[in-house]
C-alpha cells in the first residue's frame, strides 16, 4: 500500500499545525464559532449528540497494521474504547474532546493517517473495492488512481468551499463492490476498443432525499487527463452548483437540472481549456504510485485447500470468505455485525486484535468496507484455520457476510443529531428476530440497510430491503423500501406504504421476507424474487 | 473600491471606482470592476488590456465561486490586481492566494502575525495553479 | 418550562442551564423563561458554551423533563450503550428516553 514520502509528510504534519493553531485560536477567543466550524469539519470533527465526533480518513479503505493498531489505541486514549467503521470505509470516534483534536491528528500522522476533509463542503474520503488487489476480475488495482486522485483533492485551493459534499468512487471491474454510481463521481478504469486504459466517468450520483444514479458523462479519460477532466467536472459544480437551497446543492442536482449533455458539453469545454494550463501530473507519477500497490511476496507453493472439517469453520469460510487471484489464498471478512450487536462498532481490544492478525495472516493490510466490515484481503489457505480460530475466540467470527444479519446501519439517533430516529435498536431486534431458527441462513443474500433520517448515511435507498426512520410527530416512526440495489444493477429502492413503529418494522421486515420465501423461484435471492413478482404481494402481505 | 489591507504588487493600486460587469462592456474608459459571485468571469476575457483591478466579492466565506473566478482570469492571462473583498478570513487567505489574488480587502481588519502564518503556512503544494508554486508531483519527477 | 441546552466547548459535554452555571445533569436545569436566548449569547461569548439552544420540558415528579426524545437521549447517552450513560447502574434509564 501506499507509503507517504517527506512530501506526504510534510503535507499531513503541516495540517497538524494549522489546526492546532486554528483550536487554540477559537479557545482564546480570536476565532468565532462561524470561521471555525467549516475548519473543524474540514478536519474530520463534528459537533455531535454527546460530545465532539472525529471521523479518521481511511483513503479508500486501506489500511496497514500499524495504523489499524494506532486507531486502537486511539480509542483507548482518546475516546472511550471502542471505534465505528462507516459506510465511506472511515472509523468515527464519538466522545471526543475539541482540546484533545490537535494531539490526535499529531499521533495519527505519525502513523500516515489523518482526518483531512472527512466532513464539509469539499472533496471527501475516495473509496474504493474492498478487494482491490486480491480479485481476479479487476482490470487493475483501482487504488493509485484514487491515491493521485487523493492527492490531487486535498487542500484544492479552489475546490474547499464547494455548495456541498463532494464524495468520489474508484472501481476497476464490472463487478461494483463500492456503489460506485451513487457517488457525485464514480470512476471505473475501462480497456477500450484498442487495448488502453482509461477512465469511464459517471456523474452526478447519491443518496439523501433525492437519490440518483450517476449518468455516464464520459465513457473514456485517457489515463494523462485523469486530473484535468476531473478538475473540469469540479469547476463547473464549483461555478454552478446551487448554494441557494442546502437541499439542493449537491452535484446529482445540478446534472438533473441541467440534464447529462449540457453538464456534459459545459465540462468538455472546461476541460479543454485547462488541458493548456499544465495541471496534469505525469504519468511518471501514476506509475511511482502503482509501486507501492504490486502483489505482496505469495507464498507461490502455498496449498490451495481447505479442512472443511470443523463445520462452524465450513460455514463461515461459505459466508464469509471469497476466492483469491491468487491459487492458496482467500479474502477473509470479519463482520462486525455479531447477533444483537451494533453494527460497524469493534472495541480497541478487537481493533487491535485485527492489526495483529492482519500483521501475521494478511501481509500486513486490512480493508474497511462500505458495509461496515473488515477484510483481510490475503489470507493463506494454510492459514485460515488458525486465524479464524484467533476471530472466533474474540467473538468475531459471525458467519453472517450479505446476509440479513449483515445490517449496515447509521449511528442514528443514538449518537447522531442530524438523525430523527434511532438505528441501531432496529438493526438489533431485526437482528435476533432473524438468527432465530436459522431463518437468515434460509433466506440467503439480503442487503438490510437503516438511516435514521432522510441523509441516508445509512444508504437505505440501494438496500433490498431499506429502512429510514422519520420523526412522526415527536415519535419515532419507520418506513420500510424495497428493491433497492448498490452493484452494477443499481436501483433504487421504493417506499412500500405507511409507516411503522419500532416493533412494528421488524414484523414487517418478517412479513417481507416470509413473501420472498413462499414466492421464490429456483435460486433466486430476495432481490430477484421482489424484482419478477413486483410490490403488490409485499404490499398486501404487510398492510393486510 | 475597497482599500486592501494586504497587497502583493509593486505597482500603485488603481483609485478607480469598480463597475459591475454588466456595465463594464458600456464604460469605455473603466479600468476596475467587480465580480459577484453569479457573474461569469468569462465575461471579462475580451477586455483584460484594459482591467486593471478586478475586485471578487464573498459576501459569505463560504460561497467559493471567487476562487474559480479568480483561477479562470488568471489562466486567460490576466496580470493585473485581483483583489478578494468582503468576508475575507484568515483561515481563506493562502487558498485565495494560490487561486491567483494578490491583494486582499477582509471588510474586519485580519491580525498581520496570523495573516502572515496563513500565507507561508504551506511549504508545499499537491496541484499546480497560476500562482508558479512547483507541485510536489513535477518535484518528485524533476 | 423553557431549558437552555448545549455543548462544553472545551470537551462537547452536553450542558444543561443551571441558572447561575453549567451542569451535566438535566435535573439540575432551570426554568429561563425568556432570557434564554441572552442567556445562550453571554455564554457562548465567553467561551463556555457552543450549539446554544433553548429546548421545552417539564418538571416531573422524577426531575426535568425534555420534551423532544433527542433532548433526552442527550441527557443520558445512548440508548443501545447503557455502560456509556450518566445512568449505566439503572437498569431502566433506557425507558426514561422513551
Amino acid at each position: 500500500m501506499y507509503k507517504y514520502d517527506q512530501y506526504d509528510q510534510a503535507m499531513v504534519d503541516t495540517r497538524v499545525e494549522e489546526f492546532r493553531d486554528q483550536t487554540r485560536r477559537r479557545l482564546e477567543g480570536t476565532l468565532a464559532e462561524e470561521q471555525f466550524r467549516p475548519l473543524r469539519l474540514q478536519n474530520g470533527l463534528y459537533l455531535q449528540l454527546h460530545a465532539y465526533m472525529l471521523r479518521v480518513a481511511v483513503p479508500y479503505g486501506t489500511l496497514s497494521s500499524t495504523q489499524m493498531r494506532m486507531l486502537g489505541d486511539i480509542a483507548d486514549k482518546y475516546d472511550r474504547g471502542y471505534g465505528h467503521f462507516t459506510t465511506r470505509q472511515n472509523i468515527q470516534y464519538n466522545w471526543i474532546k475539541l482540546e484533545d483534536a490537535p494531539d490526535i491528528l499529531a499521533d495519527l500522522a505519525t502513523v500516515e493517517m489523518h482526518a483531512i476533509q472527512t466532513s464539509g463542503n469539499c472533496i471527501r474520503n475516495i473509496s474504493s473495492d474492498q478487494y482491490a488487489g486480491a480479485i481476479a476480475d479487476e482490470l487493475v488495482d483501482p487504488r493509485p488512481y484514487a491515491e493521485l486522485l487523493r492527492q490531487w483533492s486535498s487542500f484544492h485551493p479552489e475546490f474547499l468551499s464547494l455548495p456541498r459534499k463532494f464524495k468520489i468512487a474508484v472501481i476497476a471491474s464490472d463487478t461494483d463492490r463500492a456503489a460506485m454510481r451513487l457517488h457525485d463521481i464514480g470512476i471505473q478504469i475501462v480497456k477500450n476498443e484498442v487495448g488502453e486504459i482509461g477512465a469511464a466517468f459517471y456523474v452526478g450520483g447519491g443518496m439523501g432525499r433525492t437519490p440518483m444514479i450517476a449518468p455516464l458523462i464520459r465513457d473514456f479519460v485517457p489515463l494523462d487527463q485523469l486530473i484535468t477532466y476531473s478538475e473540469a467536472c469540479l469547476r463547473v459544480y464549483n461555478r454552478y452548483g446551487r448554494r441557494d437551497n442546502k437541499y439542493k446543492a449537491r452535484i446529482k442536482i445540478l446534472v438533473h437540472e441541467l440534464g447529462k449533455d449540457e453538464y456534459t458539453r459545459q465540462v468538455e469545454e472546461e476541460f479543454a481549456h485547462l488541458q493548456a494550463q499544465n495541471i496534469e501530473p505525469p504519468l511518471a507519477e501514476l506509475e511511482r504510485i502503482k509501486t507501492y500497490f504490486t502483489d505482496p511476496p505469495f507464498d507461490t507453493g502455498a496449498p490451495d485447500t481447505l479442512d472443511r472439517s470443523d463445520p462452524d469453520f465450513a460455514l463461515w469460510v461459505d459466508r464469509n470468505c471469497d476466492a483469491h487471484k491468487q491459487p492458496g489464498y482467500i479474502i477473509a471478512t470479519v463482520s462486525l455485525k455479531p447477533v444483537g450487536g451494533i453494527p460497524g462498532d469493534a472495541s480497541a481490544d478487537q481493533i487491535r486484535l485485527m492489526a495483529d492478525l492482519a500483521r501475521e495472516y494478511s501481509f500486513d493490510e486490512l480493508r474497511v468496507t462500505h458495509a461496515q466490515n473488515i477484510v483481510f484481503p490475503h489470507v493463506r489457505k494454510a492459514d485460515l484455520y488458525t486465524l479464524w480460530r484467533k476471530l472466533d475466540d474474540a467473538g468475531l467470527s459471525t458467519p453472517n457476510l450479505g446476509q440479513i444479519g449483515d445490517i449496515i446501519a447509521c449511528p442514528g439517533l443514538d449518537y447522531c443529531s442530524l438523525a430523527n430516529a434511532r438505528s441501531i435498536p432496529v438493526a438489533q431486534k431485526i437482528s435476533e428476530r432473524f438468527a432465530e431458527q436459522g431463518k437468515a441462513e434460509t433466506i440467503g443474500e439480503l442487503k438490510l440497510k437503516i438511516s435514521g433520517c432522510i441523509n441516508a448515511c445509512g444508504h437505505h435507498h440501494a438496500g433490498h430491503i431499506g429502512i429510514l426512520g422519520v420523526d412522526r410527530k415527536g415519535v419515532e416512526n419507520y418506513q420500510l423500501l424495497l428493491g433497492g440495489s448498490e452493484g452494477a444493477d443499481t436501483s433504487l429502492g421504493q417506499i412500500t406504504g405507511p409507516g411503522f413503529s419500532e416493533d412494528g418494522i421488524v414484523d414487517a421486515v418478517e412479513k417481507a421476507t416470509d413473501v420472498y420465501l413462499a414466492n421464490k423461484q429456483g435460486d433466486e435471492r430476495f432481490l430477484d424474487t421482489y424484482r419478477r413478482i413486483g410490490m403488490a404481494p409485499f404490499k398486501e402481505a404487510i398492510y393486510g | 473600491m475597497v482599500e486592501a489591507q494586504f497587497r502583493f504588487r509593486e505597482d500603485e493600486p488603481v483609485a478607480d471606482p469598480a463597475v459591475t460587469v454588466d456595465s463594464f462592456g458600456e464604460q469605455t474608459n473603466a479600468a476596475a470592476v467587480r465580480l459577484e459571485p453569479g457573474d461569469d468571469a468569462r465575461k471579462l476575457l475580451p477586455f483584460l488590456d484594459r482591467i486593471k483591478l478586478v475586485e471578487v466579492n464573498f459576501p459569505a466565506f463560504t460561497d467559493g465561486r471567487g476562487y474559480s473566478a479568480a483561477r479562470i482570469l488568471r489562466e486567460a492571462g490576466y496580470q493585473g490586481e485581483l483583489r478578494a473583498v468582503g468576508a475575507v478570513f484568515v483561515d481563506q487567505l493562502g487558498h485565495l492566494r494560490r487561486c491567483g489574488f494578490d491583494s486582499f480587502a477582509p471588510e474586519q481588519p485580519i491580525d498581520p502575525a496570523d495573516a502572515e502564518n496563513a500565507f507561508n503556512r504551506w511549504p508545499d503544494v499537491y496541484q499546480a495553479t497560476t500562482d508558479g508554486r512547483v507541485p510536489i508531483w513535477a518535484k518528485r519527477h524533476g | 418550562m423553557k431549558i437552555l441546552t448545549g455543548n462544553d466547548l472545551k470537551t462537547g459535554a452536553v450542558i444543561w442551564w443551571t441558572g447561575t452555571d453549567w451542569s451535566r445533569h438535566v435535573d439540575d436545569a432551570v426554568d429561563v423563561g425568556d432570557q434564554g436566548d441572552a442567556i445562550a449569547a453571554a455564554e457562548s461569548a465567553a467561551r463556555r458554551v457552543v450549539d446554544a439552544n433553548v429546548i421545552d420540558g417539564e418538571k416531573t415528579a422524577e426531575g426535568v423533563r425534555p420534551a423532544h426524545i433527542k433532548d433526552r437521549i442527550r441527557a443520558l447517552g445512548p440508548t443501545v450503550r447503557p455502560d456509556l450513560t450518566l445512568k449505566p447502574a439503572d437498569p431502566n434509564a433506557g425507558n426514561w428516553v422513551i
